[in-house]
């Protein structure tokens, strides 16, 4: 099996989103949860934002984030051919 | 194609139909027993009813799906839809830690307990950007394996295993531990005979079908569990604000909280409590200091004011108390110590009330930084322990293709989600009322949820005037955190079939993790040690009946381990996670993302990652004779992990460079698992 110059793209596209959702989950689990403190200083809806977001605002991303990999990935699969055959 | 196509489309509708049915037959079912209770089932009854009729379902659900088929048994046929793989993802995740302790975790710690929030969510990004999609290409039945095949060998495989059993068995003590408390408290039954209940629920269930009955009983316990966890919270929030969606509506309850905190730890009525508990927890410390001399003084004290009083005439009560109080104190100077030592961690309520939004509260700079290390401590291991437990990763072999794999996480995180947005404002809501209801009411009429409660279960909540003025302050108060969620239907004034249903859904949560971890245990000795390294010529039929056997022999060692009961639930969880990713987690996705990690580097790294993670746990918890001294930058023995995973990635990629690159045999693999389809491709499916 010889894997082709548009298989290694796909392989490519893949690691940039990968590496783009892993970034923007780090930032909002580790960097906004240790500046959680300084965070508490500004509101959004009637709640302090450092607490905001480590009970409703981090989970939310990560949901989107998840459903925007899935939504992505399997667009990718298509636009290159590497899709399996239709299963639903 | 077509024709799958087809079956895959009607497949999903007939499920939903089932489960619409289902769901309608569950609510009138609820609203059946309401009737009943207003015409006068007793409360006994209609905990009963609960129990049967659940346990029930769930073992029908078995029977009707039992099998012998080795695909069927291990990956439900791999033809499970991403939405309902996502649901019975939900249960196997949401165990009796997140049902039923998760809130009252985040009642009594405030903002720490986040971290598990976050964690227990935050972990499926990983699971869903590194794993899910690649295991199922992959296709076969086991954790191990993945490891066995990418790896080479059966040592890799063995060390799988292991640690497999270790995290799985470790958690579903915890579990059937849950299963038991709720047993036995919504039926009266003994503890030990509650578990034995609940576990022939778990077992008539993974026996019969295995995976492929655990996977449609766990759809069938997702929909109870979260009816049974949103319906007491919204009513709760509708009371309090007004407005039935609780998540938007706690913020302004939160504000009214942080204000009520302020003024309660101002309070002089509170301050004289706490001072109270500050002066025994002193004289207590002072005791254990120099114990002969204090016991003796003590008991010259109290006999000194016995004698005064009769001396002085005193009233006849006067000198009742003092003789009452000579009584009381201890015999002898063990008695005292073993007093003085209770004692001792009465300044625990000697501080005020913890303030519910603020992060890392400590009492200085330097205690304030080590909650917040810990915190991020616990919320790196909970995540990547999300990603590395065995019986969650399993759920991904299941779907149909890779691309429902994909879709399956979304809903799996979006399932748990509904549950864990939830927990922060149930925590909030229930302090609100408690804040103020409660705090401030006379013990001669206390609200008739906490006089039942403190009635049956001192544990759970216990209220003492330990000033003597008749009104109950919040120092006065010593609350289980569990209670939050099973008293809350009768705080929100829920009529008692609404508590039945919530014991349903704690149960149900509990069954649905113990299972999916039977499960794991049972197809990692008889698919990864019977089959593929002790026989592989074992017939279909045999493995599967090696697997049914071994699974009942787990889960009876499981059941006796848990009527020892062992140790703190929170701490039986957290270490499993720490264990799970510390194993697996580097070795699995440098599997997958880095060709040139080999044999070498992931035998050495699992056993560096675990090794030390273990070694970590032993060296500073109490229960393995370690000492809070041992710690390393002041991490709680439950974020071991900290330590454990990069130790693990490092060891792979040092050794894998310095031994030689996999076989291309190998490389082809990894290539395999990263594209959905290819030309010309290998098969790695296990059928």
């Amino acid at each position: 099996m010889q894997l082709t110059e548009k298989h290694e793209e796909y392989w490519r596209k893949n690691l940039v989103v990968t590496g783009i959702l892993l970034s923007i989950w780090f930032v909002v689990t580790f960097v906004f949860g240790w500046y959680s403190k300084e965070l508490n200083n500004f509101s959004v809806f009637g709640f302090p934002l450092g607490f905001y977001n480590a009970a409703q605002g981090s989970l939310l991303v990560y949901v989107v984030l998840i459903w925007f990999y899935q939504h992505y990935m399997n667009k990718l699969d298509l636009e290159y051919g590497v899709h399996e055959g239709e299963d639903e | 194609m077509s024709t799958a196509e087809f079956s895959h489309k009607s497949f999903f509708n007939q499920l939903k139909k089932y489960y619409l049915i289902y769901t309608g037959g569950f609510l009138l079912f609820v609203v059946a027993l309401a009737i009943a209770e207003q015409m006068g089932l007793s409360r006994k009854y209609i905990g009963y009813t609960f129990l049967i009729a659940t346990i029930g379902l769930y073992a029908s659900i078995g029977i009707m799906s039992r099998t012998v088929d080795a695909a069927e048994y291990y990956v439900a046929g791999r033809r499970v839809p991403a939405f309902f793989n996502g649901m019975a993802t939900g249960a196997d995740w949401m165990s009796a830690a997140s049902f039923i302790g998760m809130a009252g975790t985040l009642y009594l710690s405030g903002f720490d307990g986040l971290a598990f929030v976050m964690g227990w969510t935050g972990g499926y990004c990983l699971v869903a950007f590194l794993l899910a999609p690649y295991l199922r290409k992959f296709g076969q039945f086991t954790i191990p394996d993945f490891l066995g095949e990418r790896y080479g060998g059966n040592f890799v495989r063995s060390i799988g295993i292991f640690a497999a059993i270790l995290v799985s068995f470790t958690y579903v003590v915890a579990q059937i531990f849950g299963v038991g408390l709720i047993t036995s408290r919504f039926t009266g039954l003994e503890f030990t005979y509650g578990v034995f209940v609940g576990l022939a629920g778990i077992l008539v269930c993974s026996f019969l079908g295995g995976m492929r009955a655990v996977t449609w009983t766990q759809v069938a316990q997702y929909i109870i569990l979260i009816v049974a966890y949103l319906t007491p919270v919204v009513w709760l929030s509708m009371k309090h604000t007004g407005n039935p969606i609780p998540q938007i509506a706690y913020g302004q309850v939160l504000q009214k909280v942080t204000e009520r905190e302020k003024v309660l730890t101002a309070d002089p009525k509170e301050v004289e409590v706490r001072n109270i508990f500050k002066a025994r927890a002193d004289a207590a410390n002072a005791g254990l200091k120099e114990p002969a001399a204090e016991f003796a003084k003590g008991k010259t004290a109290v006999e000194q004011k016995l004698a005064d009083a009769r001396a002085a005439n005193a009233t006849p009560e006067q000198i009742a108390a003092a003789e009452k109080a000579v009584a009381a104190y201890p015999k002898d100077e063990a008695a005292a110590k073993a007093q003085w030592n209770k004692d001792k961690g009465l300044a625990a309520r000697a501080a005020p009330p913890k303030p519910h939004a603020t992060p890392f509260p400590g009492k200085d700079e330097k205690a304030s930084d080590i909650a917040r290390k810990n915190f991020l401590g616990i919320v790196f291991c909970m995540m990547i322990g999300t990603a590395a437990l065995p019986h969650i990763l399993m759920r991904y072999y299941t779907t149909p293709s890779v691309r429902q794999a994909r879709q399956s996480v979304f809903w799996s995180l979006f399932f748990i989600f509904l549950l864990y947005f939830t927990a922060p404002a149930l925590a909030v809501l229930a302090k609100y009322d408690i804040y103020n209801f409660l705090v401030g009411s006379s013990f001669a009429s206390l609200p008739a949820w906490a006089a039942s409660w403190a009635a049956v279960d001192p544990t759970l909540l216990s209220i003492t005037d330990v000033n003597k003025d008749g009104i109950v302050q919040l120092a006065e108060i010593v609350i289980g955190g569990d209670i939050i969620v099973l008293a809350t239907p009768e705080i929100a004034g829920l009529p008692y079939v609404v508590s039945g249903l919530v014991a349903a859904g704690g149960l149900a949560a509990a069954l649905s993790t113990a299972d999916g971890l039977l499960l794991t245990i049972a197809n990692a000795l008889s698919h990864d040690l019977y089959y593929k390294m002790l026989d592989p010529q074992a017939s279909t039929s045999r493995r599967v009946t090696v697997s049914k056997v071994l699974l009942i022999l787990v889960a009876a060692i499981a059941a006796y381990v848990t009527s020892l009961r062992p140790g703190d639930i929170l701490f039986l969880v957290g270490a499993a996670f720490s264990l799970a990713a510390s194993a697996f987690f580097p070795a699995l996705v440098m599997g997958v993302f880095w060709k040139r990690a080999n044999k070498w580097g992931a035998i050495t790294g699992m056993i560096a990652g675990l090794g030390l993670c273990m070694y970590y746990m032993i060296q500073t918890y109490p229960f393995f004779g370690g000492v809070a001294a041992n710690q390393w930058f002041d991490m709680t023995p439950i974020t071991a992990g900290v330590f454990g995973v990069p130790v693990g990635i490092i060891t792979i990629i040092v050794v894998s460079l310095l031994t030689p690159a996999p076989s291309r045999q190998v490389q082809e693999l990894v290539e395999h698992v990263r594209y959905p389809n290819l030309q010309g491709d290998i098969n790695t499916m296990a059928t």
